[in-house]
């Protein structure tokens, strides 16, 4: 990805299409396609860890298992009994967003949750469906949100437009807190690599000099491994903290 | 912990964001800007209606086919050691039951053990004493006849003894005097002797 001197730390994030004219066609890239694999590998996953359905988990069943209450138990605890309608869905979104994440992490591989269009329209999805499940639940009394209880009448014209603001901007946070935190570790990934492509350059000097890029590179695959997870727990347990406000009666 | 994620995810950023404005602004750098806000790209539009597709898809399969297959199991699990828990509080239900009865039939054994023991005591007992009552008596009715007999056979021999006395006296009378005395006076005087003798 290094071209002469440069660093060229965007071209990854570059999308193109893929099977040729039809995927022209069909506005087809790469991004779909690790979205497809995503998908499968966890399908993949929950249908082979749970195929023995055995009543003393193995290992490979523990762990499938393992992912299914934990994130059964986080939709319950927060959104409340009305959690274990909304749990598949929760489940789709949290391991969706995991498997981009580290799917990204493997070499030559592609982030498809470092696209903004892609972690916003993942946050839409689910600012919509709080507020329809908001107006189902709660009906006109959703508005009176916008005023907190217990406020004198005199700040409702300060209050209001800023409830309204930090409503509103729950998608937009929600988006750019995943896409930023993929898109700086994936730069950073770069950054480093090439730095040592440059060192090369230099020599013996510069190939023993290498290793500290390669190092760091090596700390940053843990933190990335971190990041990954926890911005999916992140997204996951912020779209529970919305669904329950909007099943409060 | 939560502080420290943020703090490190805050440098990540600013960093990223710092890295992201100098490549931006380096005149080498062939990008215009980041790939990801070429809106006019139709490929980074697409993979918005791709996504939406993939995302129902894995959504559907999940809730209708993969989630409950592993609630299933689960359920099967916590029902299964649920059902051997009630069998087990059964079988010591059962058991406590079953330790209690003997228990109660022990008891009770051993109470009519006690009063059968008791019962045959008794019986032989009083079979004693009847039996020892029965001999007494027929030993005294015995003793009775027996002293009854001895009684009339005195009075016989006295009555003998007398009339042997009376024949004695006359014949002793009729030796020494040569007289016979008549029977009836020699049986007065003989009577009289006895009697002094008697008193």
């Amino acid at each position: 990805m290094a071209g002469g001197s440069s660093i060229d730390v965007l071209g990854q994030f570059e999308l193109h299409s893929v099977f040729g004219g039809l995927g022209d066609a069909l506005h087809f890239s790469q991004s779909p396609v690790y979205m497809m694999l995503a998908v499968v590998l966890v399908l993949a996953f929950l249908y082979f860890g749970m195929r023995p359905a055995a009543v003393v988990p193995g290992r490979f069943q523990a762990a499938a298992e393992v992912c299914y209450e934990f994130i059964r138990n986080m939709a319950i605890d927060t959104i409340g009994p009305e959690g274990a309608s909304f749990f598949p869905f929760i489940f789709t979104l949290f391991f969706f967003i995991l498997a981009g994440n580290y799917l990204g992490l493997l070499p030559f591989s592609y982030t498809f949750t470092s696209h903004i269009a892609v972690t916003f329209a993942l946050a839409m999805m689910v600012f919509v469906l709080t507020v329809v499940v908001s107006l189902k639940v709660q009906g006109i009394r959703f508005f009176a949100h916008f005023m907190p209880a217990g406020a004198s009448l005199a700040l409702a014209p300060l209050l209001i437009p800023i409830e309204i603001l930090s409503f509103l901007s729950r998608p937009v946070s929600l988006s750019i807190r995943l896409f930023a935190n993929m898109v700086a570790g994936h730069v950073m990934f770069e950054i480093f690599a090439s730095f040592v492509i440059m060192l090369a350059g230099f020599g013996v000097v510069g190939d023993v000099f290498a290793i500290g890029p390669i190092a760091i590179n090596v700390a940053l695959v843990a933190l990335e491994l971190l990041v990954g997870v926890l911005q999916a727990y992140v997204f996951a347990i912020l779209t529970c903290i919305y669904l329950r406000e909007a099943v409060a009666h | 912990m939560g502080v420290m994620i943020k703090t490190v995810r805050a440098g990540i950023f600013s960093f990223a964001a710092g890295v992201s404005l100098l490549v931006v602004a380096a005149p080498c750098a062939h990008a215009a800007g980041m790939p990801q806000l070429d809106f006019k790209n139709p490929l980074v539009t697409g993979q918005v209606i791709w996504g939406a597709f993939i995302f129902l898809v894995f959504y559907l399969v999940l809730s209708r086919v993969m989630l409950p297959r592993v609630g299933r199991v689960l359920e099967d699990r916590s029902a299964r050691i649920s059902g051997d828990l009630e069998v087990a509080r059964a079988a010591k239900h059962d058991a406590d039951n079953a330790v209690a009865e003997l228990q109660h039939a022990r008891k009770t054994a051993m109470a009519e053990a006690k009063a059968n023991l008791q019962k045959a005591l008794d019986d032989e007992k009083r079979n004693t004493e009847a039996k020892i009552q029965e001999i007494k008596e027929r030993l005294a009715a015995e003793i009775a006849e027996a002293e009854s007999k001895v009684a009339a056979e005195k009075q016989r021999a006295f009555a003998a003894l007398t009339d042997i006395a009376v024949e004695t006296t006359q014949e002793l009378v009729s030796r020494v005097t040569g007289v016979r005395p008549a029977p009836a006076l020699v049986a007065t005087k003989v009577e009289n002797v006895v009697a002094e003798r008697v008193a």
